[in-house]
């Protein structure tokens, strides 16, 4: 009980006394997570969107695929982007390895299964409301995905968001790619995980007090933003 | 050009059912055209087959034009109207804006449309809070106001009151004025008598009479026919 009041004092701390080194990491956090939420969005929610009103013949393992790609182990896209970005492997002339880029690249692997799953299934919905419509209307495929991006846009920002909490907690694969490198690629789940191993609790718990403020805050601050929850609106 | 279709022996079927058909028909929509008929007869299914968003199981139906423009031609308000998640002004403006009208222009046809259906001041609400009559009002302004040659209506007045009626009835009959078509299913004797120029009478899937709506409704040429018309159960 110690050590939360402590971590709690030391994140109260850290934050009114403006801790350089906190500012940083957390910068690079919301870098590096905004940047992998903003590229996984442009890929899933078309994706997602397109998987729900298109028949194709492996339309159904395509789904089965997707939402078992939810659950992808982070350490093991950690340690397949390290393979193909390391000296020897494919991509390891690009010198990406142990950069930002590289942890943007992990997130969004991991993140992209979980946006387009979630969108898949809300736009089935609304899509299943629509089809007639905007099949009488002679509408083309493009124009009914912006269509139902547009009117599911509540939808696909809660689809959006559960990416970003995914991306802002994530640990395994930004350390293996990452490096965890002071001043580089330190970012707030990895400087948890250090000062946890240093056994400096007080610090980690302060960390981790500010990546949960963090999160609430981008949460919170987009659902203002996008109005979402008022009346007569959706 | 006059849009026309002909239907040849068309046939729908569902899960080995068949739902509509064999029809082969020249239809030639001039006025307003009323497909009578109890339910399950298969009107639903042939204003679809008609609009082309129902396979056919067998036959072929074309239009006078291509495909492509048929459909351009054509507009479909369906018997529960589907509101777009937007305001009404977005839900007239929809159809425009898919066919890239200038924004003024668009903004223009608009005003015009909420004020013909009596909506003008709740152009800011969100179409699907409206009432039944409301969204069925504006399901058919977003159909007309693209001003399409053909207009296929289903049973736009099912479950509406007598007032909402009225006024639905009253925005077909000036849009068939300003030379719009209307194909429309009923199974109201009295409404088909209100407003038909020319009725189709279907039963079981097939077309049992077709004829101009003054003969139709003195001298039917079916015992089927004749029955509905005397409100006797017809299956």
């Amino acid at each position: 009980m110690n050590d939360i009041w402590a971590g709690l004092g030391s994140a109260f701390w850290l934050i009114v006394t403006g801790d350089p080194d906190l500012i940083e990491i957390t910068l690079r956090s919301l870098q590096v997570s905004v940047s992998a939420l903003v590229i996984a969005s442009l890929i899933a929610l078309p994706f997602g969107t397109w998987l729900a009103i298109r028949r194709f013949r492996f339309r159904r393992a395509t789904i089965a695929a997707l939402n078992a790609l939810m659950g992808l182990p982070p350490v093991v896209v950690g340690l397949i982007v390290y393979l193909l970005l390391s000296r020897s492997g494919p991509f390891g002339v690009l010198g990406l390895l142990f950069t930002p880029t590289a942890m943007i690249i992990a997130q969004v692997i991991i993140i992209t299964p979980l946006i387009a799953s979630i969108t898949h299934q809300a736009m089935r919905e609304l899509w299943a409301e629509y089809h007639d419509l905007l099949i009488s209307l002679n509408t083309s495929n493009w124009q009914r995905v912006r269509t139902l991006i547009y009117d599911g846009r509540r939808a696909l920002l809660t689809a959006s968001l559960a990416g970003f909490g995914r991306a802002i907690g994530e640990v395994g694969a930004i350390m293996i790619v990452g490096g965890n490198i002071d001043h580089a690629t330190r970012v707030l789940t990895t400087a948890i995980a250090l000062e946890t191993g240093k056994g400096d609790f007080a610090l980690a718990l302060g960390l981790g007090f500010v990546l949960i403020a963090l999160a609430l805050i981008v949460n919170f601050a987009i659902h203002v933003l996008s109005r979402t929850e008022r009346e007569g609106r959706w | 050009m006059t849009l026309t279709a002909k239907l040849k022996d068309v046939c729908v079927k569902r899960q080995h059912k068949t739902i509509l058909g064999p029809i082969s028909y020249d239809l030639n929509p001039a006025g307003i055209t009323i497909v009578l008929g109890p339910n399950g007869a298969g009107k639903t299914t042939f204003l679809k087959v008609l609009h082309g968003v129902e396979r056919l199981s067998s036959g072929h139906m074309t239009w006078s034009v291509s495909d492509d423009e048929a459909r351009a031609s054509q507009a479909y308000v369906f018997q529960s109207p589907i509101m777009l998640r937007r305001t009404v002004r977005q839900n007239l403006a929809f159809p425009l804006q898919l066919v890239g009208m200038p924004k003024a222009q668009i903004a223009e046809r608009v005003e015009s449309w909420a004020q013909k259906i009596g909506l003008a001041q709740a152009l800011e609400v969100s179409a699907p809070r409206l009432s039944g009559g409301e969204k069925q009002k504006l399901a058919l302004a977003r159909a007309l106001i693209r001003e399409p040659k053909v207009v296929f209506l289903d049973e736009p007045c099912a479950n509406l009151d007598g007032r909402s009626t009225r006024e639905i009835e009253a925005l077909l009959i000036k849009a068939n004025e300003a030379g719009t078509s209307i194909i429309m299913t009923t199974h109201h004797i009295g409404q088909a008598k209100r407003l038909a120029e020319n009725v189709i009478f279907l039963l079981d899937g097939k077309i049992h009479d077709s004829d101009a709506a003054a003969s139709f409704f003195t001298t039917s040429r079916t015992a089927e026919a004749g029955a509905f018309l005397a409100g006797d159960i017809v299956e």
